[in-house]
């Protein structure tokens, strides 16, 4: 099984007519995704390659079925259309856009949990979902993944395409990628994940995925204590990142002495992770877990 | 984007925040002629992007125009905490009233000086405002008994009625209560509607004549949020001006990059990919030139580009590129490097490790026109030893 999608997800694309949302939505359908519809007010009721442009998601759902939206539209506009994606009814939305203002992604955020507590939104700032052989929602090159049993949650995009494809090259495939981004409030959260993919009966593993900045790491650890009996490998990124500096992602800063890797590394052997200390070694530490 | 203390102190008056009257000096004659205009006694102080300024003898008082002129010349060209003073703020001294309750250990009442901030907790996901009657000492060491939180929704805001239990958590004295829910409204409407990551005033204080007010301002604007806040133009200014070029360049040319001091420049694709590579040719024991993001994705512009910037810097002595092929295949990424290099003298050799779709063909390519200029290494531990290795050659 897969966590969050599956082969029956229905995309609605948000920033379809757009240059990106078109590369992006075409190849996830190129998948096998089932990219439904897209969203443009003043393109209502023309097509991209064969996908059906709504005004409104809320529209493109009752049409279509969406239950799953991907917001791949500019920052400035990100914010209303994953609030237009909740209030038209779709349960799960992913947002792949940099630059949202962190205020911005704090009232999103709030306003989701006030106003529609059952919507699940991944990102912004994230990579996209993949569920090998069944759903692609975002960046994810899925060329190099493969079904099978392990489960990856990861900040960032290319770390994550790296034991996926490390994975697959040990022949050891995967249940379901999930990009939590790294924005400093994202939907989802590393915990989140952990908990779906440990009520995953077919994941076996979960490989995480943190970098520096904030305390997610450290929380996912106190919860793998406590609540994941399945093998997790780790891995962060930022060892020798210098406190102040914002390396890449607008989350990914040590401030005020918080958020090193070196603490959060601690925090996951303790829990007892396998904690990788380059990015190549989480394929190998996959293998040792599974026992293979 | 960091605001020095008189930007933040002008960013804070827009939401109306009281601060002392004052104004800005980059040589000796203008902070006499602020002095004069302002009126004694003035204290002049140094603009820096850093804290420990007091300690560093950066801020001085004067009570006449010889003595702007005396701390004025030692202060302009000082070096604090590796940040040389280039220009001051000149502002009217304040009286600072007397604590009838904190005393010093000496036996002598406190200045009633203290600390407030809003930032957000990226734990709870809320704004978390912080309050203390221990102010002008860095907030790490105040205990944190003597510190009120307060977490904000930043759908439902900050009432005036939170504001004055939060006052009153914090123990402020009696006579600040009414002037600090004014600073503090107000400085939650700059943090929030002005877009700031970090708005703090330490010290905030009360004076001898019962007014709160921002003696310092530290504020960060989240730069993500430039858009809408065409007001920033003179703070990027002022910033591009002192900056690092080579960081200003980056970015003009759409890259993140963050200079770091050693010998090794980094090219990598994704932040993630970026951070580990600078980890680990530290781990093997290099010394990291920059942290260098490209992106997702990896062509030969971007990679012309990124060259372009590791080559203004002298230190670099090896150039190691750590790329992951996803969408751009490895192929057209070894195509990318190869046809940068033709199109710009490089003044260290490039070690390569490429990885992911098509790596087998990126790697063929790279070894066809493999030389001491270019090495291709097929994983990311022994590149990062050959880059290192020829680094410290």
């Amino acid at each position: 099984m897969s966590i969050f999608v599956n082969e029956h997800t229905k995309v609605v694309v948000q920033g379809l007519t757009g240059k990106q949302g078109q590369f992006y939505g075409l190849r996830n359908r190129a998948y096998g995704t089932k990219v439904v519809a897209g969203t443009n007010p003043k393109k209502a009721g023309t097509d991209v390659e064969g996908i059906p442009i709504f005004a409104t998601v809320a529209e493109a759902v009752r049409e279509t079925g969406a239950n799953a939206a991907f917001v791949i539209v500019p920052a400035m506009a990100a914010p209303a259309s994953i609030l237009e994606a909740a209030e038209g009814g779709v349960p799960f939305i992913v947002c792949v856009t940099e630059h949202i203002p962190t205020h911005d992604q704090a009232r999103v955020y709030n306003r989701l949990k006030h106003d529609y507590p059952h919507v699940r939104l991944l990102g912004p700032n994230c990579a996209g979902i993949l569920a090998p052989g069944k759903c692609n929602i975002g960046f994810t090159p899925a060329e190099v993944s493969t079904p099978g049993p392990v489960g990856i949650v990861s900040r960032s995009g290319t770390l994550a395409y790296q034991a996926l494809y490390e994975l697959t090259q040990s022949g050891i495939g995967q249940s379901t990628c999930v990009g939590i981004g790294g924005d400093p409030v994202p939907g989802t959260s590393f915990i989140d994940a952990l908990e779906a993919f440990e009520a995953d009966p077919e994941t076996e593993a979960v490989v995480m995925i943190g970098e520096i900045g904030g305390s997610a790491e450290e929380e996912a650890a106190e919860y793998i204590k406590a609540h994941v009996s399945k093998p997790v490998i780790a891995y962060i990124a930022g060892m020798e990142a210098p406190p102040g500096k914002r390396m890449g992602h607008a989350g990914a800063i040590i401030s005020r002495g918080k958020g090193t890797a070196k603490g959060k590394t601690e925090a996951l052997k303790a829990a007892g992770a396998l904690v990788a200390m380059n990015p190549t070694e989480i394929g190998g530490l996959v293998k040792q877990a599974l026992g293979r | 984007m960091d605001l020095m203390e008189y930007q933040g102190k002008q960013y804070f008056a827009r939401f109306g925040i009281p601060v002392s009257a004052g104004g800005v000096a980059d040589t000796v004659d203008e902070a006499v002629a602020q002095a004069e205009q302002i009126g004694y006694p003035v204290v002049v102080k140094a603009q820096v992007m850093t804290g420990g300024r007091g300690k560093a003898g950066g801020i001085k008082i004067a009570n006449d125009a010889a003595e702007v002129r005396f701390h004025a010349a030692n202060i302009l060209g000082m070096d604090i905490r590796g940040h040389i003073v280039r220009r001051l703020w000149i502002e009217r001294a304040s009286h600072i009233a007397k604590s009838a309750t904190r005393f010093k250990e000496n036996g002598e009442p406190k200045d009633e000086e203290f600390y407030a901030s809003f930032a957000l907790d990226r734990s709870a996901k809320k704004y978390l405002g912080m309050l203390s009657v221990e102010g002008g000492v860095e907030i790490e060491s105040v205990p944190d008994e003597l510190i009120a939180k307060i977490h904000v929704d930043p759908i439902l805001g900050l009432s005036e009625e939170a504001c004055r239990a939060w006052i009153a958590a914090a123990n402020l004295p009696e006579a600040a209560r009414e002037g600090a829910l004014q600073v503090l409204m107000a400085l939650y409407r700059c943090y929030t509607e002005g877009d700031c990551e970090l708005a703090e005033i330490n010290p905030l204080i009360l004076t001898t004549d019962g007014q709160v007010r921002a003696l310092d301002a530290k504020v960060t604007l989240d730069d993500a949020a430039h858009e809408r806040h065409p007001e920033w133009a003179e703070f990027e200014a002022v910033a591009v001006a002192a900056g690092d070029s080579r960081e200003a360049l980056a970015k003009e040319k759409g890259l993140q990059y963050v200079g770091l001091d050693g010998t090794v420049g980094i090219i990598a694709n994704g932040a993630g990919l970026a951070m580990s590579t600078v980890d680990i040719v530290k781990q093997v024991g290099g010394a990291p030139a920059n942290f260098l993001d490209i992106g997702g994705g990896a062509s030969a512009e971007v990679m012309v580009n990124a060259l372009t910037v590791i080559n203004t810097d002298p230190n670099v002595r090896a150039i190691f590129i750590n790329i992951f092929g996803g969408i751009t295949r490895c192929d057209e990424v070894a195509r990318g490097i190869v046809e940068a290099m033709s199109r710009i003298t490089l003044n260290a050799p490039i070690v390569a490790r490429i990885d992911g779709t098509n790596a087998v063909e990126g790697r063929a390519i790279l070894k066809a026109n493999e030389s001491e200029r270019l090495i291709m290494l097929p994983d990311m531990l022994s590149a990062a030893q050959k880059a290192v290795e020829i680094a410290g050659k």
